[in-house]
C-alpha cells in the first residue's frame, strides 16, 4: 500500500513517521518547507514527546515525484488545499484522498479534483521544533468515513484505517463522518477566535464566565446548524471545551489561531466560522455570534 | 457670569480645554502629578496645529490652592473618573460641573462627591500629546453641552458661548441625551471593534461586499445600539452608522482611545461604554447580544495583560 501526505506539518508528520514504520506501507510526504523536506530524507522524521518515533518516509516537495499512490491524507492549512490536491491529484487517479483538516468545506475542495473522497477529522497534536523533528503533544483519535456527493468505497476506508490503527494512530472507520468532523469544528469555531482575539490560554479563558458564556453561545448557534443538516454529533463539544481547559490536559495552551495571529499569518477563520455562517445560511439558522467572530478575526487579518 | 474655569485632568482634552478657555478666562488646571503642574505654571500651556499659541495658566495637584471657579470642567478619561471625582470633594462649592467622558453615568458618578449643578457634556475634539504642557490641535469637530438633572437651560448655554469664544465649536441642547446617546452607539461600536481588531477607524469599518466584511458588523451594533436607545425612549441626534461611513471617509485614520489602550495594556473605557449600553439593554428589556459579546471579549482581553 502507498500513501501519500499531503501537506507534512506538524500534524502530517505524526501520520508520516507512524505509517512510515508498517512493513506493508509506502509512505511518501508532500510538503513545499523545503528543509523539513531535506532534513527528513537526510535524518528521518523523529518524533518525540507523546511517542518517540523515528520514521524514514521518501519527502518531496516536488509533486511530479510523488508515485501513483492508493491514499492521499491532506493535512495542509485549510487555505492551501486548493493548491496543494491540484498539483498532487495526478498520484490519485486510482486512489482515495481523505481530509482530516480543520474545518468545513475542504472536501468538496478535494472533489473537484479527485473521483473518490474521504471526509474525516483526527485529533491528536504536535508542533514543529525544528526541520525533521516534532513534538507529539497530545495522541488523539481519527474518525474517517465517506464524503457522500463522491464517496470512497467502504472497503478502501477501512483498509485506511486500518494502517492507520496499527500504525498507532487510532482510526475509526464510520459509515457518517460528520458527527466526529462537527464536533471539532464547533469546538475549534467556539474557541481557537476568542483565543486569538483576546490573547488568553485555553484554560485562562474558560475561566472568566462572561467569556465562557460567549464560548456557549457560540457552540450553540455550532450545535443549531449541525442538526439542521441532520448531523448527529458524536459527543457534546463543551465536553471536550470544559475537558481541553483541565490543567493537565491543555489549560495553557495557546490555540494554533493564536500563534497564527502572533506570527501575522492568515488564519482557518473562513473554514471555521465562516463555515459555520455558510452552512447556517444554507439551512436558514442564524449565526450571529459566528458572523461578528468571523469579521473581527477577518478584521485583524487585515489590520497587519 | 463665568469668568473663573478649572479643568480637570489635562491630558489632551483637558489641555484643549484649558488653553483655549485662558484666552477668554481665567483658568486653572488640577493635575494628577506635581511635575505636571510645576511645567505648565513655568512655561505655560502650548496648543499647536488648528490653533498655535500658548496660555497662561495656573496649576496644581492640590484643589485647595487653586482660585474658586465659577466652572469646573472634568476631563479626565472615564477610567480615572471616581478617582479624580474623589478629590473634588468638599471643594469648589460655588462652581457648576460639567463632564465630558465618553458613554454614559459620568454625572452620576460626579454626583456621589458632591452638590454641583452638573452638566452634561460630550467633545469629538481630538489632538495628539506632544509632552506635559504641548498638546497639538487635530480636529476641531464640536463639544455638544446641556443641562443634567435640575440645572437651569441656561447654564449650558452661557458654557457653549464661552467655549465658542475661546476658539473651539460648541453647541447647547435643551435635552443632551440624544447627542449623548448617538456618541454612546458610535463609540461602543467603532472602539470595540477597533480594540479587538487592531484596526484604525479606516475604510474597513464602512465595506459591506463579502459576507464576512467588517462593515456589516458595524452595522449590526449600531442596529442593536438603536434598538436600545428606541427602548430607552432616547431620540438620536444623529444616524452613528452614518456617523461611522463619515468618518471613515476623512482620509486620515482616527486612532480610538481604546485602541491606544488596548495596545498599552491599560484599562479601557469599556464600561462606561460598551458596559453602559448592555447595561440600558437589560434595564429596559431589550436583547443586545452582540454588544454583550464584544463587552466579553474587551473585558477578556483586559484580563490578559497580566
Amino acid at each position: 500500500m502507498r500513501i501519500a501526505i499531503v501537506g507534512c506539518g506538524a500534524v502530517g508528520s505524526l501520520f508520516a513517521a507512524n505509517l512510515s514504520l508498517l512493513e506493508d506501507v509506502e509512505v511518501w510526504a508532500y510538503d513545499l518547507a523545503q528543509d523539513h523536506v531535506d532534513a527528513i530524507n537526510r535524518d528521518g522524521l523523529r518524533l518525540s514527546g507523546a511517542g518517540e518515533v523515528l520514521g524514514r518516509p521518501r519527502a518531496t516537495s516536488d509533486p511530479a515525484e510523488l508515485p501513483p499512490c492508493d491514499f492521499g491524507i491532506v493535512l495542509t492549512k485549510a487555505m492551501h488545499t486548493e493548491s496543494a490536491i491540484a498539483a498532487t491529484a495526478h498520484a490519485f487517479a486510482d486512489g482515495s484522498v481523505c481530509t482530516v483538516q480543520n474545518g468545513v468545506g475542504n472536501e468538496e475542495v478535494l472533489a473537484a479534483h479527485v473521483d473518490r473522497v474521504i471526509r474525516g477529522t483526527t485529533f491528536p497534536a504536535g508542533h514543529i521544533v525544528a526541520p525533521g523533528h516534532v513534538q507529539w503533544d497530545v495522541k488523539g483519535d481519527t474518525t474517517i468515513g465517506p464524503f457522500e456527493p463522491k464517496p470512497a468505497p467502504t472497503a478502501e476506508i477501512e483498509r485506511l484505517a486500518d494502517a492507520c490503527t496499527r500504525a498507532g494512530m487510532p482510526t475509526h472507520a464510520v459509515p457518517d463522518a460528520r458527527g466526529a468532523q462537527w464536533r471539532k469544528v464547533i469546538f475549534n469555531s467556539a474557541t481557537n477566535p476568542i483565543g486569538a482575539l483576546t490573547r488568553l490560554t485555553h484554560g485562562q479563558a474558560c475561566e472568566l464566565p462572561q467569556l465562557r458564556a460567549l464560548i456557549s453561545g457560540l457552540v450553540d448557534e455550532g450545535k443549531a446548524v449541525a442538526a439542521a443538516q441532520e448531523i448527529v454529533l458524536d459527543a457534546d463539544p463543551e465536553e471536550l471545551i470544559d475537558h481541553a481547559a483541565k490543567p493537565e490536559v491543555a489549560y495553557g495552551h495557546k490555540a494554533s489561531m493564536l500563534q497564527d495571529v502572533l506570527a501575522e499569518r492568515q488564519t482557518e477563520i473562513d473554514w471555521l466560522n465562516g463555515g459555520i455562517v455558510r452552512y447556517g445560511e444554507q439551512a436558514g439558522v442564524p449565526t450571529p455570534l459566528n458572523r461578528a467572530i468571523w469579521a473581527l478575526v477577518k478584521g485583524l487579518e487585515q489590520s497587519w | 457670569m463665568i469668568s473663573r474655569v478649572c479643568v480637570v485632568g489635562a491630558g489632551v482634552i483637558g489641555s484643549l480645554f484649558a488653553g483655549h478657555l485662558a484666552r477668554v478666562a481665567e483658568v486653572s488646571v488640577l493635575t494628577r502629578r506635581q511635575e505636571h503642574a510645576a511645567s505648565l505654571n513655568a512655561d505655560g500651556l502650548r496648543i499647536s496645529g488648528r490653533s498655535d499659541f500658548t496660555a497662561r495658566l495656573v496649576a496644581s495637584p492640590d484643589p485647595a490652592s487653586l482660585p474658586e471657579p465659577d466652572l469646573v470642567i472634568v476631563a479626565c478619561k472615564g477610567t480615572d473618573l471616581e478617582s479624580v471625582a474623589a478629590r473634588l470633594e468638599g471643594h469648589f462649592p460655588g462652581a457648576v460641573v460639567m463632564t465630558v467622558q465618553n458613554g454614559l453615568g459620568a454625572e452620576e458618578i460626579v454626583r456621589r462627591f458632591g452638590a454641583w449643578p452638573l452638566v452634561s457634556g460630550v467633545t469629538f475634539m481630538s489632538g495628539t500629546r506632544h509632552g506635559d504642557a504641548h498638546v497639538e490641535y487635530i480636529l476641531d469637530t464640536e463639544t455638544w453641552v446641556g443641562p443634567y438633572g435640575d440645572t437651569p437651560e441656561a447654564v449650558p448655554v452661557e458654557i457653549a458661548e464661552l467655549i465658542r469664544a475661546s476658539g473651539l465649536k460648541a453647541e447647547a441642547f435643551p435635552d443632551l441625551r440624544p447627542a449623548q446617546w448617538s456618541k454612546l452607539i458610535f463609540n461602543a461600536t467603532v472602539n470595540a471593534v477597533a480594540a479587538l481588531t487592531g484596526l484604525p477607524h479606516d475604510p474597513h469599518f464602512a465595506a459591506e461586499e463579502q459576507l464576512s466584511d467588517l462593515g456589516f458588523l458595524v452595522h449590526d451594533l449600531i442596529e442593536e445600539g438603536k434598538r436600545v436607545a428606541a427602548a430607552a425612549g432616547i431620540p438620536l441626534r444623529e444616524d452613528p452608522w452614518e456617523m461611522n461611513v463619515l468618518a471613515t471617509r476623512r482620509g486620515s485614520a482616527h486612532y480610538p482611545s481604546m485602541l491606544e489602550d488596548v495596545e498599552a495594556h491599560r484599562p479601557t473605557e469599556i464600561e462606561l461604554i460598551t458596559g453602559a449600553l448592555v447595561r440600558e439593554a437589560e434595564r429596559h428589556g431589550v436583547e443586545a447580544p452582540l454588544h454583550t459579546a464584544m463587552y466579553r471579549l474587551v473585558t477578556a482581553k483586559e484580563a490578559s495583560y497580566s
